[in-house]
């Protein structure tokens, strides 16, 4: 194809993600080195019969007009990303000065707000990926099994939690686990105490958040799998059987080999939507305990005062941590395409 | 005396897997059917304080209504907090995020899969990083330039907005589904004096649609199901039925209203399970291509 050809195929789709991605990140990018004005200040002198003294007030009126005037605020440069609210480099060192622990360093870290929700993102990423894996192998293991009458209702069943709008999905189960709720009081009874809640603690939030996970990301991963297990190689199962491999040694050594492929793309796939945890954190109500990354920016936005600059840098800090977390696979993807070039 | 022992640890096997994919179709279809039931109840039957089988038998509804099935829940959502208009909103960005969506995909992905140019290779490699993007990071970036030029609260900016994060993975997939369309097809065209868009036009847009009805029904997803846009970018007016949703839950202070938001979160689950009734093998090959494909 032409090179003049090519542009004008792809120049919708390409206008459309400069526009609306790569704009965007450059945007983010400005704010977040930016800070919204100081409040102007006018000092008038009084007079009195006993001499003279200064006031300052706030002219809310230049103010005002200021702020109107430039949206973006004044320059100031890396100020917000060490900040108190993101990389906290000067409470960091203090904390370091004076720890006591290591651990007690660490839960000094664990309040500042940046901190406790990378905790939180890093921990639900790497919980739920590969559990997602884990279980979405053994349900296609499973209904793979199953007589051809079962197999379609059990996987248009198995389809629903992937669906299903994250925020709805999460309500949902949200409204379960309530302690009014059939799941919360299931639990209470089972466990035999009548204060039990869910929402209370925060390792109880994580595991809550953590449970929704799995069980929505399963799905994609039994899905995947499924078809892969369709396409494995009869005449080598055929083989195994005859040296006298069990069932157990045939999926270890058969079934797993050829699935790993897609248990390599699955966790690309998980990692990357992961990572971006959001709605479940607003559908369990759970910003107090197990903020996540993406929760931090939409609060700075939803707040009464719209901290630009502060979703801004975390927006930032967000893009490097996806960056960071996709560098191995495009490395790989980079090797694999020079090697094919030479 | 061995075959006995394989054949007797193979049915327990087969009881064992039995008994977990029940277990799972269990897990993964008890929480819509209980809503689905509590979505007729009240309040009271729903969060029961005094014991949960009266979410089963409805006792409190049959006191306070007089049956033991009530739609005030829906009339509630429906009727006095006016949930179909955020139910058109909803039609009408979705539509037009699908139409939209495919049509940029297809133009782009039909020449990602036909240019052999290295620049294609890299179109395809940033695309995925911007799949990667967390939505709510793009929406920071838009936000103040829609306040200062006043496109902030739109329908037509919410749509053009979720046609371009759509259209990474939209690209990708129609890429891979034009890999599979034989290339002889529009070169036989080529050498028959067409150029490369009339090839496109006759020979590969008829062959096309299955796998732009597959990419759809995942574009009908991503702009159905969508929170960090909508609820940021929309004005309250023209909100869609996800931040509708929850925006009900801010209110729930009132006796009852929970039942709004418990009546609005059916009425929007319901196109999702039809969507699936219908479509359940594309979305099947859909989620299979992209991996067969890695």
């Amino acid at each position: 194809m032409r090179h003049k050809t090519f542009l004008w195929f792809i120049l919708p789709s390409l206008a459309a993600m400069i526009l609306f991605i790569a704009l965007p990140l450059v945007s983010v990018v400005v704010q977040s080195m930016h800070i919204e004005h100081e409040q102007v200040l006018v000092v008038t002198e009084n007079c009195g019969p006993f001499g003279c003294t200064q006031e300052s007030s706030v002219d809310t009126e230049a103010t005002a007009k200021l702020r109107a005037e430039q949206p973006l605020g004044r320059f100031a440069g890396l100020a917000t990303y060490f900040d108190r609210g993101h990389l906290a480099s000067a409470e960091i060192a203090e904390a370091w000065a004076n720890r006591e622990s290591l651990g007690d360093f660490f839960a000094e870290l664990y309040n500042l707000p940046f901190y406790k929700a990378l905790a939180f993102t890093l921990t639900y990423t790497f919980v739920v990926t590969p559990m997602v894996i884990v279980l979405g192998l053994l349900i296609a293991l499973g209904v793979n099994r199953l007589t051809p009458a079962l197999k379609g209702p059990t996987i248009f069943v198995s389809l629903l939690p992937m669906i299903i709008t994250p925020l709805i999905g999460s309500l949902i189960l949200f409204w379960m686990i309530d302690a009014q709720g059939v799941i919360g009081k299931s639990l209470q009874w089972i466990f035999d105490d009548p204060e039990l809640s869910l929402k209370a603690s925060p390792p109880l939030t994580w595991i809550t958040l953590i449970v929704y996970g799995i069980w929505s990301g399963a799905p994609f991963a039994f899905v995947v799998f499924y078809a892969g297990l369709q396409t494995v190689n009869s005449d080598s199962l055929e083989a195994a059987m005859i040296d006298g491999a069990t069932k157990w040694q045939q999926i270890r050594y058969v079934v797993i080999p050829h699935l790993m492929p897609l248990a390599v793309f699955i966790s690309l796939m998980q990692l990357m939507d992961n990572f971006r945890v959001f709605e479940p954190v607003v559908g369990f109500s759970a910003q107090a305990n197990a903020p996540s990354l993406s929760y931090i920016i939409f609060a700075d936005m939803r707040s009464d005062i719209t901290r630009f600059n502060s979703a801004a840098a975390t927006s930032v800090l967000t893009v490097i941590g996806v960056t960071i977390l996709l560098a191995p696979v495009l490395v790989r993807t980079w090797r694999d395409f020079k090697g094919k070039a030479v | 005396m061995s075959s006995t022992i394989a054949n007797r640890s193979s049915r327990s096997l087969i009881v064992i897997s039995s008994a977990f994919v029940l277990l799972w179709v269990i897990v993964a279809s008890f929480p819509f059917l209980w809503t689905l039931w509590g979505s007729f109840k009240v309040q009271g039957d729903f969060f029961s304080k005094a014991d949960w089988t009266q979410a089963l038998t409805g006792t409190r509804t049959l006191i306070e209504t007089g049956g033991t099935f009530t739609g005030k829940g829906y009339e509630g959502a429906w009727v006095q907090e006016e949930f179909w208009r955020a139910a058109i909103n909803t039609f009408i960005i979705v539509f037009f995020t699908v139409v939209i969506s495919l049509t940029f995909g297809t133009l782009g992905g039909y020449a990602l899969a036909r240019s052999g140019h290295n620049y294609s290779f890299w179109l395809l490699m940033i695309a995925l990083v911007f799949r990667a993007m967390p939505h709510i990071t793009l929406v920071s970036g838009y936000l103040l330039p829609f306040f200062e030029w006043n496109l902030w609260g739109h329908i037509p900016t919410a749509i053009i907005v979720l046609v371009a994060i759509n259209q990474p993975f939209t690209l990708w997939m129609l890429h891979s589904f034009f890999l599979n369309i034989p290339k002889d097809l529009d070169e036989s065209a080529k050498v028959d004096g067409c150029n490369q868009f009339q090839a496109f036009r006759h020979v590969i847009i008829p062959v096309m649609w299955p796998g732009v009805i597959t990419t759809g029904l995942f574009s009908f997803l991503l702009a159905y199901n969508d929170f960090s846009v909508t609820s940021m970018l929309l004005s309250e007016e023209n909100r869609t039925m996800v931040p509708a949703i929850y925006g009900f839950l801010g209110s729930t202070q009132e006796e009852g209203n929970v039942m709004f938001a418990v009546a609005s979160v059916v009425s929007a689950t319901a196109p999702l399970f039809v969507l699936v009734m219908f479509f359940q093998r594309q979305i099947v090959s859909g989620l299979t291509a992209g991996a067969v494909k890695g």
